[in-house]
């Protein structure tokens, strides 16, 4: 077997309760633009395991899939590695596809390196981007070393080239209603693994608003100096109706729970507002943030790369600059 | 019961940069440490050994100075360490670093569970665990806040980001940790003394029994094709001027443009 027998774009179709996650549309969107750019032969094919989900063929093709290929066993109802894994290297070795996209997703980075291992292939973690290079090799870029270098990743003479994909980088494309395309369903066979079972879930209990679902953010970084000064922070996100965030250093020193830490190893986030407070902008954050509709950055340094995507900014130090600014606020609300 | 924690050296700062004549990572002046996860990886290991009785031998793969990761981790309270070292191993990814990593579970033998850290720092793709899982045949349970160990049987907690999952596991199986689950403790002096005396195996591939066809750069699916600085993406940013007092009046301003007030 050579490279040049597989063919086609595949993206995993995570589902959970027979609910599609919004990565998979999202991989789907940059697979039609990576199609093109492959010269228009690659089938767009989404590949969904489980129990009864030959019904999500309609969804997956309205999102731009040309192929659905349902995988389906009672043993599959419930995400569990190893089974999971078996199927996908079995269906993979069958069909041969030449790209195989996962969402970067818990469940598509506990899954797919068990795949990837099984199909001795190789597999770039939490991309940010895809693209075609001017070679003509599909190349994946990830962030490095702390977010100041990019590296193209590539996977030169293995298949299926697989990647995981962060959440959010791309856009799904509209739905187009009563789109059509082949479905194939499969009754592979596979045993449950009675070596893991998933005894008990429980729902996380969060303080305040998920960032995801924020349309403001007041977010700190590094340059924070002290709790007293990330509670100024807080009391800002509060007037201007928002919460507070922040970049991985507080997370780490343990000012704010994971929950609320933004970038590639937290919370990708798309609020209307979000207002940067010494945070200097790593490119996990940038990725994190970067489709923000209105940035607004505060930095002491004018070399910063977080004014690469700041719309307007101040080069200030925050210690002195904030309570200004609450002040002023609080004077023209009168308060 | 016997674990096997896996440690990864990685550079103590965020703050890497190419070298713009030569493009390549400019590593001086940078510090190595523990991986930060993979701390919580010996922390779990010892509090299980502190529970249940048994040993705790602590792995790195890296060349020689990746020892000060095992020092750290024997003065911590692991029994023994093994640091795998040849130049043969350079230059792998994930697959060609997962299958020595398993090579070594499979010639220590007999380990009940296996421990590594959520993901590593540096690169950040959370591959290792489950490819090592993967070459031994062995169930894996990601992003583990809590663990129990009842009959053979690994009780674990996943975090995950709208829930907790409990998951209940035959060993032999491998788990990886969040920063969640512990607070790694600080090596004390007499432990530091006790460290020199532990036992210290260093393994090269051969000694693993490795197929040099799945080793270092030949046995590496993926290649890193160039590295480069993120391109800049917005130069024309609207910077406010003056002193605290315009600056803060300007600011507010745009917020109020925004909405926002």
């Amino acid at each position: 077997m050579t490279k040049e027998d597989y063919s086609g774009i595949w993206v995993f179709a995570e589902q959970e309760a027979g609910v599609i996650s919004p990565t998979t549309f999202e991989l789907l969107a940059k697979s039609i633009d990576l199609k093109a750019k492959l010269g228009g032969k690659d089938e767009i094919t989404a590949v969904v395991l489980g129990d009864n989900v030959a019904a999500l063929a309609d969804t997956l093709f309205s999102y731009g899939a040309e192929k659905v290929i349902a995988a389906e066993n009672a043993n599959l109802a419930v995400y569990s590695a190893r089974p999971y894994a078996k199927v996908l290297k079995e269906l993979s070795e069958k069909y041969l596809p030449s790209i195989f996209l996962f969402p970067a997703s818990p469940q598509g980075r506990d899954l797919a390196p068990r795949v990837m291992c099984d199909l001795r292939t190789g597999l770039t973690a939490d991309a940010i981007d895809l693209d075609i290079d001017e070679d003509g090799v599909f190349v994946q870029t990830t962030p490095n070393f702390g977010g100041n270098i990019l590296s193209h990743i590539c996977i030169m003479e293995k298949r299926p080239q697989m990647v995981t994909v962060h959440p959010k980088v791309f856009s799904p494309i509209a739905p187009i209603a009563g789109a059509k395309g082949e479905l194939i369903v499969e009754k592979p066979e596979v045993e449950a693994d009675d070596c893991y079972t998933v005894i008990g879930t429980e729902k996380r209990v969060f303080e305040g608003k998920p960032i995801a679902d924020c349309s403001v953010l007041v977010s700190g970084g590094r340059g924070i100096k002290s709790e007293e000064d990330l509670a100024q922070l807080r009391e800002l996100a509060e007037l201007l109706g928002g919460e507070l965030a922040s970049s991985r250093p507080l997370v780490d020193n343990g000012w704010l729970p994971h929950e609320k830490q933004i970038g590639q190893s937290g919370t990708t986030v798309k609020p209307d507002f979000i207002l940067n407070i010494a945070v200097s902008g790593s490119v996990q954050y940038l990725a994190g943030m970067q489709n923000a509709k209105c940035i607004m950055s505060i930095n002491n340094f004018r070399e910063a790369p977080i004014w690469d995507v700041s719309h307007y900014g101040a080069v200030a130090d925050y210690s002195k600059l904030i309570p200004a600014v609450i002040a002023e606020i609080r004077r023209r609300k009168g308060l | 019961m016997k674990t096997l924690v896996f440690v990864k050296q990685v550079p103590d700062t965020d703050d890497v940069k190419l070298d713009p004549k030569t493009g390549n990572i400019m590593r001086e002046g940078v510090q190595s440490v523990i991986n930060p996860f993979d701390a919580n990886g010996v922390e779990t290991a010892l509090q299980l050994k502190e529970k249940y009785g048994g040993s705790v031998i602590a792995i790195s793969m890296g060349p020689p100075q990746a020892d000060d990761v095992l020092k750290k981790s024997l003065a911590m309270g692991c029994d023994e360490s093994v640091l795998i070292s040849d130049r043969a191993l350079g230059g792998a990814d994930t697959l060609a670093t997962g299958y020595p990593l398993a090579k070594a579970a499979e010639k220590i033998g007999d380990y009940d569970l296996i421990i590594c850290g959520r993901h590593a720092t540096d690169a950040e793709t959370a591959q290792t665990g489950p490819i090592i899982a993967a070459f031994l045949g062995i169930p894996h349970v990601t992003l583990v806040d809590k663990v129990e160990i009842e009959d053979g049987w690994a009780v674990c907690r996943r975090m995950l980001p709208d829930r907790y999952e409990t998951v209940k596991v035959k060993l032999p199986a491998l788990i990886t940790v969040c920063a969640e689950i512990n607070s790694p403790r600080y090596p004390t002096p007499m432990n530091i003394m006790k460290a020199l005396k532990k036992p210290r195996a260093v393994w090269n591939a051969e000694e693993l029994g490795c197929d040099p066809s799945m080793i270092g750069i030949p046995g590496s699916p993926s290649s890193n094709k160039k590295i480069f600085e993120p391109p800049k993406r917005n130069t024309d940013t609207r910077f406010f001027e003056g002193d605290t007092e315009a600056l803060a009046r300007a600011i507010v301003d745009a917020l109020e443009a925004e909405k926002l007030i």
